[in-house]
């Protein structure tokens, strides 16, 4: 299964977003990582490009909302069916929000490295 | 020496062996036979090369500054922060600027949207700066600039505004973080090519040795790269090679080392083993002043002081236990005393899932005060000097800081090991190691892999987003685009260009395009249009 990694938007922290990428690559996952201030259009060719199986989206400013709503209406738009999900400084009261806007799932702040390998080896099942 | 007193390793003792996170195996016991090719023993504090401490009193007389950080949205509220500080009786103050500004993006700039004054000051044009600095007394209050992609540009619109006002530039003082190497390894706010990122800063020192001596252009952090992954060892090594890089720089313009190797400063990071951070302030602060003095020819000793700033880590703080935090950080803070820090903060100990309430940043400060008034940590200078242990690790340290500067030659020097990822992809793994020990219980962390206990779900909260001021800022934006002499701006934005294709120093032409009110994000495209962007090296 392959997964793209992304830094959307200004926001340069990106310790986090690596330590993920390593983890998912012990766990087996071909892993594709961005590189820091992609713009939501350049973050989707690169995953049809590398014809990934999901994006994730690492944002740590608060911008996540924003960020989240720009993903789902270009993912509507080119109408692309990649299960996405959003990481990083997230409160967890907009977990909801964020999958009703249509990430696949949201990890809040203090998300462990092992439960989000364990999330996307249950999403490698259904896939 | 007696059969008994030769027997102090782990294996000796029957005692399991220990590590330090930077590799180095402690043994259980040290005696003076572990220092014995030392020369602290005739060592004084404020004596080349300084290992006991930069003066010769150090706190005794005068003890280390605090200096919290703070971000303020926009220039206006920054003005009112400097009105209230001062009539507090305070003299200094951090700025922390917004997303856009730090990468070289005007307010309204499509890619700045939702960013605008959301993690501190927005500078569009100098207008911003002569808003925020308004009736300041700038011979009275020292402002550093918390910048790196666009420092340039930052210290250009900081003497400019000086000059408008009248001031002398040749007595404005004032810092600028303006270490663009490490932006590369850690934080992220690079904009062009390694090289070309380089020699802004060196037109920067070059400029200010020149102009406005008491300023001081850059402190190099070691702190990001430490956040980023690296161990304690690679911190200060890292971070003298970058030093070292800019010195380099200023060098070859023909600068006078003593003309400018005083105005350097550090910004460290503390978190984790005590007696470790110690000896690497302690081992480092001796190398530094070595490598200027014997490599670089200083005779000036200020020249040779390494000048820090050394403050608590986020990276050792917890969202778990979060009062755990505020014992991390009263330790961290009587690390940084220990080895002799100019300056000190501490992070608050709910910064690991929200903004620092009064009360929390009320308790750092108190920590602070309560060890510089209760603990006598002011009486006496460097009181470690001469423990067998702790002298042992600063030789180690020194030695070991030396070795991996020369892992970094091996890699082509710091700028090639930079453009290459060559330390990004060294410092990550890292990081992820760090990770996966602390998940995984192999590194203990009280409250996270010890120790724990059901927690209550604390809430991560965000400064809620200013739509009105970052609406306002774009009011301005269009009036000054409005009634600024707009040939002239052009005029002075090509001498800009003509300036970096001539590889001329930036500042001179960039300090005239300011005082027009030309935009940073114009600024910064003549510059890209030369230059060209960094290539970022994908490494995990």
């Amino acid at each position: 299964m392959k997964v793209l990694l992304s830094k959307p938007g200004l926001d340069g922290h990106d310790v986090g977003v690596k330590v993920l990428a390593h983890g998912l690559k012990d766990a087996g996952f071909e892993v594709f990582y961005s590189g820091l201030r992609k713009s939501i259009e350049t973050i989707i060719q690169m995953a049809l490009e590398n014809k990934v199986d999901a994006i994730g989206l690492s944002i740590l400013s608060g911008t996540h909302l924003v960020l989240a709503q720009r993903m789902n209406e270009l993912m509507n738009e080119q109408n692309l069916d990649i299960p996405w999900f959003v990481g990083g400084n997230i409160p967890s009261r907009d977990v909801n929000k964020l999958e009703e806007i249509g990430a696949n799932k949201a990890f809040p702040t203090g998300s462990k490295v092992l439960d989000v390998v364990k999330y996307f080896n249950e999403l490698k099942v259904k896939i | 020496m007696s059969e008994v007193s030769s027997k102090k390793t782990s294996e000796d003792l029957g005692v399991k062996k220990v590590y330090l996170e930077s590799g180095i195996e402690v043994d259980p016991i040290y005696t003076k036979d572990d220092i014995e090719d030392s020369s602290i023993k005739h060592e004084m504090p404020g004596e080349y090369p300084f290992t006991r401490g930069i003066h010769s009193t150090m706190y005794r007389k005068r003890p280390f500054t605090i200096r919290q950080y703070a971000g303020f949205a926009s220039p206006e509220e920054t003005n009112e922060r400097f009105h209230f500080l001062i009539n507090n009786g305070q003299s200094g103050l951090n700025v922390a600027f917004d997303l856009p500004t730090q990468c070289g993006l005007d307010s309204d700039d499509p890619r700045a949207l939702g960013e605008v004054g959301r993690v501190g000051m927005t500078v569009d044009t100098l207008d911003d700066f002569e808003i925020a600095f308004k009736n300041i007394d700038l011979d009275k209050i020292t402002v550093s600039l918390t910048i790196n992609g666009t420092a340039i540009i930052a210290i250009a619109m900081y003497i400019a505004m000086a000059e408008k006002a009248g001031y002398d530039i040749s007595s404005l003082r004032g810092t600028a973080q303006n270490d663009i190497l490490k932006e590369f390894i850690g934080r992220g706010t690079w904009i062009f090519p390694v090289e070309k990122s380089v020699k802004l800063v060196v037109d920067t020192i070059e400029y200010c040795a020149e102009n406005v001596p008491k300023y001081s252009p850059v402190s190099v952090c070691g702190y990001h790269i430490r956040e980023s992954g690296a161990n304690p060892i690679q911190e200060m090594a890292y971070a003298f090679c970058i030093a070292k890089a800019y010195t380099d720089g200023a060098l070859s313009r023909g600068i006078d080392i003593d003309d400018f190797a005083s105005r350097l400063s550090y910004n460290f990071d503390i978190y984790g083993n005590l007696f470790e951070q110690i000896a690497k302030f302690r081992g480092g602060r001796r190398l530094w002043a070595k490598i200027i003095r014997e490599e670089y020819g200083a005779k000036n000793d200020k020249s040779c002081w390494l000048r820090m700033i050394a403050g608590g880590g986020g990276g050792g703080l917890t969202k778990e236990q979060p009062e755990n935090n505020i014992v991390r950080s009263a330790y961290y803070a009587l690390i940084s005393a220990l080895s002799g820090t100019q300056t000190m903060a501490l992070c608050s100990y709910d910064e690991a899932y929200t903004i620092p309430t009064e009360h929390s940043a009320e308790i750092s400060l108190r920590t602070m005060q309560i060890m510089i008034h209760e603990m006598g940590i002011c009486d006496t200078v460097d009181p470690l000097g001469g423990s067998y242990y702790v002298e042992s690790l600063t030789d180690r340290f020194e030695k070991e800081i030396k070795e991996e500067m020369k892992t970094v030659d091996k890699w082509g020097g710091i700028v090639n090991a930079v453009a290459t990822g060559k330390i990004q992809e060294s410092v990550s793994k890292q990081a992820y190691e760090r990770e996966m020990g602390m998940q995984t219980g192999v590194v203990d962390k009280v409250g996270v892999n010890i120790f724990t206990r059901e927690e209550e779900n604390k809430e991560v909260e965000f400064h809620p987003y200013n739509q009105e001021a970052a609406n306002n800022q774009l009011k301005k934006l269009k009036k000054i685009k409005a009634s600024r002499n707009n040939d002239k701006v052009k005029e002075l934005l090509v001498k800009i260009k003509k300036d970096a294709e001539d590889d001329n120093n930036l500042m001179p032409s960039i300090i005239a395009a300011v005082k027009e009110y030309a935009t940073v994000g114009e600024i910064v495209q003549v510059m890209k249009d030369v230059y060209g962007e960094f290539e970022e090296p994908i490494f995990f």
